[in-house]
């Protein structure tokens, strides 16, 4: 359509571009980035259609954002469980190459956690704890586990299993470092998650990372909207094995995802006082969904 | 249906008969049927009508294991999970019927003795058909006599497809013979069928030649059942009844998964043939995991939260 027809139907256009050559051309529509779900490494809309309003911290509006109902709880556990089999089978090594890649793609978008007000600290700090967690997926086995001494001609190995699907709050501060630090530690055991976050623009950006990282589909589910919402779901849910509440705040709700979790026998992580995210994490985030298998095996003498 | 047909004892007298017959039945206008069935499955079924809807899908099921793995112990589980599907719960009903190979129906036969569950067998060289027409009636008779009351057949797709209407007519009148008491469900393999026109055609052809159900597919051969095909079979029992008298059931077998599709399947045969369908006797679907859906769906009705597969027997 030529520049000049374009003008004239569109009156509302205040401000005109001028291109090089000179010629005043209409201002160019804004592409706004629909910010979604990320549940079997796919992008779709809540199952309910609905939205809710993200606003920046002068509390302007910036995007509308999915808001997670339970079905879509449902799907993420469908997708997580389908996708559990072949990640918990991956080699440890192989894991490991995953989570660093993952702070490959991370330090390559710098640029748009910048844009979401993320300092650049903490995405320093976020990246690093990938590929710490990284470097552990292959010597966990051997800090955990091991060969124990029995009376009798036998091998006693013990070795640490995956639990399966992880339900995560995540918590609301910091945001990346917070993600990154309830995500990786269950991935990086061979788990599989499913995070509930109030921060969907970085929540879904670091969705976009993990997209591009080779993380299978599935490995990683994101639901953004309201934990109080979807988190009993996923809590009472017979097909999820883990609850990681550590980054909720709401002391009474964390009590009775505790209380809906047992009736499923679900490992529940909750530490007191809630941790330092800054901090050395520890083993604990990554023992707390492992379970320990132990294997007799006949010597012969 | 047409005011075209000449009396129905008529049309079956010569291959020629049968053809004109046939290909005078009106054509299905494929882009209607989809859209009519697509438009059906997006009826909003809750609470209450969704647990009524589970219940009757469950009695509604042919639990079916057609495997060349099958052994005598899968039958036996399977037939325990015929009787009592979800052992938590008493008040669950069991299925309407279990559906094996005929080497494993006398196991299945002693399996479920005295507890009214139907015993169906494939027969007539399942899955394909291809086998001379006295091997085809021996399976028969061989899976009657060891306890089977009722029979799926297949017919044969190869005659069908090459017009020879009145051979796979004739083939299902013998079938039917052979069967003495036991019910014959006709599998028409609507997969490989090729046109809407053609499920018609078959579904009339076999409940001409005394097919008491009409089946959709074998489920070894996709697309297996889907819901235009199961709405054309649907609308043939229909006007079979309205024009000869006689009820037919209809069977969709293979592909249906999860509780959403049996719901859709559930309103198309209240919408399509009417609620007298609406009953094991009239309506079955023939599925594996389908079963484990439904539990899981009606637990999570019971209980108030979601259910998961580790709470229900594989097979």
């Amino acid at each position: 359509m030529p520049a000049k027809k374009k003008e004239s139907a569109d009156s509302v256009a205040s401000a005109t571009r001028v291109t090089a050559g000179g010629v005043a051309v209409a201002p160019r529509l804004a592409v706004r980035k629909t910010y979604k779900l990320f549940i079997g490494g796919a992008f779709p809309r809540s199952e309910s259609g609905r939205t809710y309003v993200v606003a920046d911290s002068k509390g302007q509006f910036v995007a509308n954002a999915a808001q997670a109902s339970r079905k879509d709880a449902r799907d993420a556990v469908l997708a997580a469980r389908a996708a559990f089999g072949k990640w918990s089978g991956a080699t440890a090594y192989n894991k490991g190459q995953v989570i660093y890649r993952i702070a490959e793609m991370l330090e390559a978008r710098r640029d748009e956690f910048a844009a979401l007000e993320v300092p650049a600290s903490e995405v320093d700090e976020a990246i690093d704890r990938l590929v710490w967690y990284a470097g552990w997926t292959d010597k966990l086995a051997q800090v955990v586990g091991g060969a124990n001494p029995v009376a009798g001609p036998y091998f006693n190995i013990s070795s640490p299993e995956p639990s399966g699907v992880v339900a995560v709050v995540a918590p609301s501060e910091p945001t990346l470092l917070g993600l990154v630090s309830v995500i990786a530690p269950a991935i990086a055991t061979g788990n599989t998650v499913i995070v509930i976050t109030d921060a969907p623009r970085v929540a879904i950006t670091l969705a976009e990372v993990l997209a591009t990282s080779d993380v299978p589909g599935g490995v990683v589910n994101i639901l953004t909207g309201s934990a109080a919402e979807v988190a009993p779901w996923l809590a009472s849910h017979s097909d999820v094995n883990g609850l990681d509440l550590t980054g909720l705040a709401d002391a009474k709700l964390a009590l009775e995802l505790e209380q809906a979790a047992a009736e499923t026998l679900k490992r529940v992580r909750r530490p007191a006082p809630a941790p330092d995210w800054s901090a050395d994490p520890g083993l604990a985030p990554m023992t707390a969904y492992l379970e320990t298998k132990t294997v007799w095996h006949p010597k012969g003498l | 249906m047409t005011a075209t047909i000449s009396p129905l004892s008529e049309v079956t007298r010569s291959d020629a008969a049968l053809r004109t017959f046939l290909h005078g039945l009106p054509g299905v206008d494929r882009v209607g049927a989809d859209a009519r069935a697509a438009g059906l499955g997006t009826r909003s079924i809750k609470t209450t009508a969704k647990a009524w809807a589970i219940d009757l899908a469950i009695r509604m099921v042919d639990l079916t294991t057609l495997e060349g793995s099958d052994t005598p112990g899968k039958v036996r589980a399977l037939c325990a999970k015929a009787r009592q599907p979800d052992p938590g719960d008493p008040n669950c009903p069991s299925v309407a019927a279990i559906c094996v190979y005929p080497s494993m129906v006398p196991t299945a036969h002693e399996a479920l003795r005295g507890s009214g569950i139907h015993l169906a067998s494939v027969a007539t060289a399942f899955p394909s058909g291809q086998a001379p027409l006295k091997v085809k009636l021996d399976d028969t008779r061989a899976a009657v006599a060891a306890g089977a009351d009722e029979i799926d057949m297949v017919i044969s797709r190869g005659a069908f497809l090459s017009g020879r209407y009145l051979e796979v007519f004739e083939e299902i009148v013998a079938i039917k013979e052979a069967c003495g008491k036991a019910h014959l469900k006709v599998i028409l393999e609507t997969g490989e069928l090729v046109t809407y026109d053609n499920v018609r055609r078959a579904s009339w052809l076999a409940m001409l030649a005394g097919g008491d159900f009409i089946k959709t597919s074998t489920g070894k051969v996709a697309p297996a059942a889907t819901l235009p095909v199961t709405l054309i079979m649907l609308e043939a029992v229909r006007d079979f009844l309205d024009t000869t008298g006689r009820k037919v059931g209809v069977k969709p077998a293979g592909g249906i998964r999860t509780t959403k599709d049996a719901i859709k399947y559930l309103v198309m045969v209240n919408e399509i043939a009417g609620d007298g369908w609406l009953d094991p006797d009239w309506f079955r679907f023939g599925a594996s995991t389908l079963l484990n859906d439904l539990l899981m769906q009606r637990t999570k009705l019971a209980t108030g939260h979601y259910s998961g597969p580790d709470y229900f027997t594989l097979d």
